[in-house]
């Protein structure tokens, strides 16, 4: 994307329309869910994996810009994959009083 | 269709996969599906960012990504309930500084091939370093207090918020000379370095103050960090998916901590900044008196006689693994034709919903637990509230002590139930160093020892 006028407001305005979006959507999570949400955002946030991997793929990247960029992409994977794994795995164990399997 | 509206599809498809997947998340019936779909987010997002990179090397990607994944999977599989909130600290941490390297990256390629660089891309580069860099040190600092690898006491020392804001000035300067770009390359470069630095000693000096019954509070906040740092990634490499996630996250983060500072009573600023539960003489009015110790067969002739029970869980049960002792319980005190539920305070535990995991993982339907306004109104009908320990949320100095620290903390007042058996291993005040008044109260009985032996005696009784 070109930087100028046009595209900076439009980054802003996505920033700030996501960040009521946000506040609205988790203001409906329950206190009961509150640590699966936290695992499940430590996940997203590992989106910053893009960020590594664009920088990673750049055409002349030298030796610094690789490792600089594949220590980012361990890191941010270790969030992506470990996030939602663990989010999963806390997940599963809620369970309802009227399904079976709830109570041994 | 060219490459770059593929991806920018591929960009929104994933922003919109993340927006449903935390919506799902407003109930435990759908919670998971949600977090399938995220995952699902993620995985386009990722798939997507490969047609933009001009050489692919494989190497560097799978050694990476490889170790990565190895030690996420890991870490998922083995961790412990209880450890939860280490983890997620530790997690904070990685994410941002994962976003403090990619924008070193960036501006390290840019410096390299003498491109020039936009104003507002070296302020993003800036931002992206210096909120990486805190969450990374301040989410370890976190992770060894939460583990017990630091002494969870505030670390308090003379001048200790004069230091912290000559970093932040420190930071704050060399920020700006490097963002408006009155210097070269090499030296930018070395301001850079220097912001590195300071974020990375600010993220420890300003989390070492902060208690370890803060930590929810501290951990909500790092964690959105973690997420404003990726989207400051995304402002420096102009990329829309990077800025609705990170926000998204960010503002996750925010509404957590704002919650959890309501349900203490406290500002953000008191909890960053007091070193609460140090300061000698806050204690409260040390209250002295009869405590009224019992036996496990005491309680059990307590318990076997109740119809309604409330059980009290806090950081103690986590600390003794008693979850599933408890678990089993209640599975006994309602068979004898008991009322039980749980009743859990939102700040109970290390993080925000600590203890509705704990638990789940014992199997205990989530319809059973409830929150503090659904349980209070009725207190006086209930026959036996179990403090499992807990301490700071069923502290009635809050209510009837203008000059405990706790003062004006919404509490679940067990005080008022007709018994209340409380499980600790010593008269000890809590984690918040404030003395307990819950313990003399007439109807109050104190059952002292490990929570899991306790628990497990307790059990034994009600077993012909």
């Amino acid at each position: 994307m070109e930087l100028n006028a046009t595209t900076l407001s439009l980054l802003f305005f996505v920033f700030v329309l996501a960040m009521f979006l946000g506040v609205e959507l988790i203001r409906k999570v329950p206190s009961q869910l509150h640590t699966p949400l936290m695992s499940g955002s430590n996940a997203i946030s590992g989106i910053t994996i893009v960020g590594a991997l664009l920088a990673m793929g750049h055409d002349q990247s030298g030796i610094a810009v690789l490792v600089l960029s594949a220590l980012a992409v361990a890191f941010a994977t270790i969030n992506v994959v470990g996030g939602y794994l663990v989010t999963d795995r806390m997940l599963g164990m809620f369970k309802s009083k009227d399904k079976d399997g709830g109570k041994p | 269709m060219n490459a770059e509206l593929m991806r920018g599809l591929g960009y929104i498809a994933a922003s919109i996969l993340f927006v449903f997947g935390l919506k799902m998340l407003s109930s435990p019936v759908t919670a998971r599906r949600g977090n399938l779909v995220s995952a699902l987010g993620m995985l386009i997002a990722v798939g997507v960012s490969f047609t933009a990179m001009a050489q692919i090397r494989w190497v560097w990607l799978l050694a990476g990504v490889g170790v990565g994944a190895a030690v996420g999977a890991l870490a998922a599989r083995l961790v412990q309930m209880t450890a939860m909130p280490e983890m997620v600290g530790l997690f904070n941490g990685f994410g941002g500084l994962a976003s403090m390297l990619v924008g070193w990256a960036e501006f390290h390629g840019a410096w390299a091939q003498g491109t020039e660089i936009h104003l507002f891309t070296r302020t993003a580069i800036l931002l992206t370093v210096l909120i990486g860099g805190v969450t990374f040190t301040g989410s370890l600092v976190a992770y060894g207090k939460l583990s017990g690898r630091v002494r969870g006491k505030p670390i308090l020392y003379k001048g200790q918020n004069l230091v912290n804001a000559v970093l932040v000035l420190a930071a704050i300067a060399l920020g700006a000379l490097f963002s408006i770009g009155v210097v070269d390359g090499n030296l930018a470069y070395v301001l850079l370095l220097g912001v590195v630095a300071l974020s990375l000693t600010l993220g420890v000096t300003s989390t070492i103050p902060i208690g370890g019954a803060d930590m929810p509070v501290v951990i909500s906040l790092l964690n959105s960090y973690s997420g404003l740092a990726a989207c400051a990634a995304g402002f420096t490499i102009n990329n829309n998916v990077l800025i609705v996630s990170g926000a998204l996250v960010g503002a996750s983060g925010l509404v957590l901590t704002k919650i959890m500072c309501k349900a203490m009573n406290r500002s953000l600023a008191n909890v960053l900044f007091s070193g609460f539960g140090a300061a000698a003489g806050s204690r409260g009015a040390g209250y002295q008196g009869q405590a009224h110790p019992i036996s496990s067969a005491d309680a059990y002739l307590i318990l076997e006689a109740a119809n309604s029970v409330v059980i009290v869980p806090g950081y103690g049960m986590a600390a003794a693994q008693a979850q599933h002792a408890v678990g089993e319980l209640v599975e006994l005190l309602e068979k004898n034709g008991a009322d039980v539920k749980y009743c859990i305070h939102p700040v109970a535990g290390r993080m925000p919903g600590h203890m509705n995991v704990l638990l789940a993982e014992a199997n205990v339907p989530y319809e059973q637990l409830v929150e503090p306004q659904d349980v209070n109104p009725t207190m006086e009908t209930v026959d036996v509230a179990v403090v499992i320990g807990a301490n700071d949320v069923v502290n009635p100095a809050a209510k009837e002590d203008r000059n405990s620290p706790l003062w004006g903390m919404p509490i679940i007042e067990v005080d008022r139930a007709r018994t209340c058996i409380v499980l600790k291993r010593s008269l000890n005040p809590g984690f918040a160093g404030v003395d307990n008044p819950l313990f003399f109260k007439s109807n109050t009985r104190m059952l002292f020892g490990d929570a899991k032996a306790t628990i497990t005696s307790l059990v034994a009784e009600f077993k012909p």
